[in-house]
């Protein structure tokens, strides 16, 4: 197994999932690339906990009515999925379709929505956008109960358009207006029961009633619509069969989901995979999982340029360092607290800012956030009680009778959190600070000793790099 | 009074979970008050009494010891029209000064932009602590969040301190080189540097802070002395936010009140005692804010959701008294069970921006609003 192939199959997991450690990803080379590809695809049982064995541990993880316990179950979830790219790819959805608690204030409905993402993520896009006109957690979000036949409510169908499918400049206002007339009368089955709560919220928002969708016929405008130049009775369903067969639509969603899978910035070489992103696109009839399996087997992807061409978001670098440190594979309480931490650093899952999401890329790290991020990641990777660190250690003790020279623990240990690449003064400095102590010893070594702790300080210099940083 | 020599500081505190106006601002002269609060109400001879018709609660002291020095501007009656109840959605409001639509950018990030619009103090903005509040987020502006200061910065598993000055040094080095045509690394270079540079200077101000005032030991007591370290430090900030809660008393409210309260209004009372101690209580105003008020009606032990609310501005160049009219408790000028706003919040913002830190409120709070005369000139 050389480390040309190790390096390449942590930067799949770090792209295609949450990071893996030295063993799975020992495990994933021995599959081969193409075929872990196919695996992530077709995601199975992703093995997490029943709900109701995590209920015993973390009570706030019972009703899931509120925005922490929400958070946290699907955080716990990212951390223990043995389907990476499903929870993965859900989070690109609630980031692109980004629907808030802020307005709904009610949890379950928002995770019920990222339950419709593991199930629509991969396949045809209209399925997944009428499922998405359905939501009633969209609904709400943005105003659809409130679309009505005789008075027309934008708000949806202005950002179907704008922010969900075809970019601005590709649509005309008359499009907007037509769009939202196709969607009168998409509501909820009480609408006009949660509409007052939407507004009049108190202790019990309106928690206690099923949210369902429902389609009123007599609410629903019928009449003529000329949309993106095609001109009929139009519903919903027709908007978006519409709207998947825009060039805009496939040029929109396969550059966004290269830049959340691939590179945030898009050069020439990245625009070249984009274009064979959306021949896949109209191939299979816009299907998401062949799209995403052209840019993952693409030589761009699986080339040296495009590793650490992404800056982390914040539950991407909680949730990777916590699955390499090993610290919550079990309910452990405290995963309310790690859910925070992505809060800390500016995401809250569940809690997007606006409609856009997030701003990515650079705009995740301030002053503030960095020093959040690396205080974390260090305290995860730092604990020799991890399961995950006790592995690391484990490895280094067997390596070349265990004694490892300063030059050797700090490439060892880069090696075994990634392997992470770092530029050469970075190296030297950890060198200059491992060379302090001189060769570590590990022979002999019991949990928690200064030898170990050695290890624990370098793991955790390691994950505070700039390069780190990246994903 | 001496002309302050020093730049006007905002020190602001969020009263998270909506605060009760009317247990805090007790119209104990009306007997509507008892009427619609059976249960969850305060003896008239309890409060501390403003005029026949109103008192503090009783909770209040310190602030109630500052009204009677003409310290404390109270805005009654502040909220907005349609007023939101849940409290998420009403904080953006508040925080990001735009009740008609979702926005980003905090009103007090983008006073932070115009105090400093080249970012060269990354200490401008200061929040006591854990996560960035809407408040004071702003593309490009660099806000610090300090959980505790004594313990503020990278690396504080690391007990030892030689251990961790070893490790810092490591960063230091890490984040200090220009890697040759890298924007991004370089960005995280710059930024892990502010980050170094902040905490660095940050860790000063404990150091050098003496005082005669002994805080509380609860959160918004320690916070507000943190605030006060760092000002006495004259680290160049401006603004300081800090949250306290959760008032949210829809159960044993009277209890819980009470006690949030206490801590308060002691921690005022210290932080203002502090001011003075050092000179710096013309430099300086408390603004206290909460997302909305409660219900008139209680409901049994505690209150529900409501809209118009109080705020509190606080200083030695505050001109004292009642602003916005306290709104009327009848049945028929309620809103849908609420007190009914009558001012709008961005009045108090845009007296605050333009009289005390003399910026353009304008286009911070997005629109034009007429400011209160709370600021004496």
């Amino acid at each position: 197994m050389s480390s040309q192939e190790i390096g390449q199959m942590a930067h799949l997991m770090r792209r295609a999932g949450f990071s893996a450690t030295r063993d799975e990803l020992e495990e994933y080379v021995e599959k081969g690339y193409e075929a872990v590809v196919e695996e992530l695809l077709h995601p199975g049982d992703p093995q997490n906990l029943p709900d109701d064995i995590i209920r015993r541990y973390h009570t706030e993880q019972s009703e899931l009515r509120l925005s922490d316990g929400a958070a946290a179950y699907w955080m716990y979830r990212m951390i223990t999925t043995k389907c990476p790219l499903e929870d993965k790819l859900a989070l690109f959805w609630h980031g692109l379709f980004a629907t808030a608690y802020s307005k709904l204030n009610q949890a379950r409905a928002l995770l019920n929505q990222i339950d419709m993402f593991r199930r629509h993520g991969m396949g045809n896009l209209s399925t997944l956008l009428v499922e998405l006109s359905k939501d009633p957690a969209m609904i709400i979000w943005l105003d659809n109960n409130d679309n009505h036949k005789d008075a027309p409510n934008e708000n949806f169908g202005r950002e179907l358009l704008e922010l969900f499918t075809l970019g601005i400049g590709n649509y005309t206002e008359q499009d907007v207006k037509e769009c939202a007339r196709a969607f009168t009368g998409w509501t909820l089955g009480n609408a006009e029961y949660m509409a007052s709560r939407a507004s009049r919220d108190s202790i019990w928002p309106y928690s206690r009633i099923a949210w369902y969708f429902q389609y009123r016929d007599y609410d629903h405008d019928d009449g003529e619509k000329t949309f993106l130049g095609e001109t009929g009775k139009f519903g919903g369903e027709d908007i978006i069969e519409i709207i998947v067969r825009q060039e805009a639509t496939a040029r929109f969603i396969c550059t966004r989901l290269f830049q959340f899978f691939a590179a945030d910035e898009v050069d020439d070489a990245g625009e070249q995979v984009i274009n064979s992103m959306i021949q896949s696109y109209w191939d299979s009839k816009h299907e998401i999982r062949s799209v995403l399996r052209t840019l993952f087997n693409s030589e761009y992807f699986k080339s040296d340029q495009a590793r650490f061409a992404r800056v982390k978001g914040p539950v991407e670098l909680v949730v990777g360092a916590v699955r390499l440190a090993g610290s919550y594979t079990t309910p452990t309480q405290g995963i309310e607290q790690v859910a925070r931490q992505a809060v800390y650093m500016g995401q809250g899952l569940l809690q997007p800012p606006s409609v856009e999401g997030w701003h990515e890329g650079i705009e995740w790290v301030d002053s503030g956030a960095l020093v959040e991020r690396v205080n974390f990641v260090a305290h995860e990777i730092s604990n020799v009680n991890n399961p995950g660190v006790r592995r690391i250690i484990e490895r280094l003790a067997g390596e070349n009778g265990g004694v490892l020279s300063p030059e050797v623990l700090v490439d060892r240990c880069l090696d075994l959190l990634g392997p992470v690449l770092v530029s050469s003064s970075t190296r030297k400095s950890l060198v200059e600070y491992a060379a302090r102590q001189g060769d570590l010893h590990l022979t002999g070594h019991e949990t928690g000793d200064e030898a170990e702790q050695r290890v624990a300080t370098m793991l955790g210099l390691a994950t505070s790099t700039r390069e780190f940083q990246l994903a | 009074m001496v002309a302050s020599q020093k730049s006007p500081n905002l020190v602001v505190i969020q009263l998270v979970g909506a605060n009760d106006p009317i247990n805090t601002i007790v119209p104990y002269g009306n007997s509507l008050y008892y009427d619609f609060r059976p249960n969850v109400n305060m003896k008239p001879e309890e409060v501390l009494p403003i005029n026949d018709d109103f008192g503090f609660t009783p909770h209040a002291g310190p602030i109630k010891a500052l009204w009677d020095q003409g310290k404390v501007a109270l805005i009654n009656g502040i909220g907005y029209t349609n007023p939101n109840r849940s409290h998420f959605r009403s904080m953006d409001v508040w925080h990001t000064a735009q009740p008609e639509k979702i926005a980003t950018e905090g009103w007090l990030g983008r006073a932070m932009r115009e105090l400093d619009p080249k970012a060269e103090n990354v200490l401008t903005g200061v929040n006591f602590g854990r996560g960035l509040p809407r408040s004071l987020g702003c593309r490009g502006v660099p806000v610090a969040s300090v959980g505790n200061l004594e313990t503020y910065g990278l690396f504080p598993d690391l007990k030892d301190q030689q251990e961790k000055g070893y490790a810092l040094e490591a960063f230091a080095q890490m984040y200090g080189g220009a890697e040759a045509h890298d924007a991004v690394i370089d960005f995280l270079g710059q930024t892990g540097r502010d980050a170094l540079k902040g905490a660095d200077i940050l860790r000063t101000a404990p150091a050098k802070y003496t005082s005669g005032v002994e805080y509380a030991p609860n959160g918004i007591a320690q916070s507000l002395k943190n605030a006060a370290q760092v000002m006495f430090a004259d680290l160049g900030t401006r603004i300081y936010y800090t949250s306290y809660g959760s008032f949210d008393t829809h159960g044993g409210e009277l209890n819980q009140h009470g006690m949030l309260w206490d801590d308060v209004s002691g921690a005022v009372g210290d932080f203002y005692a502090d001011l003075e101690e050092h000179g710096r209580e013309n430099d300086t105003i408390i603004y206290i804010w909460t997302e909305f008020g409660r219900r008139i009606k209680d409901n049994g032990s505690g209150t529900d959701h409501g809209a118009g609310g109080t705020a509190f501005v606080i200083g030695n160049q505050v001109k004292g008294g009642m602003y916005g009219e306290y709104p009327s408790l009848k049945e028929e000028d309620q809103l849908e069970g609420d007190l009914k706003a009558n001012n709008d919040f961005r009045s108090t913002y845009t007296a605050i921006l333009e009289n005390w830190l003399g910026l353009d409120a304008g286009p911070i709070v997005n629109g034009r609003f007429e400011a209160f005369d709370f600021i004496a000139k």
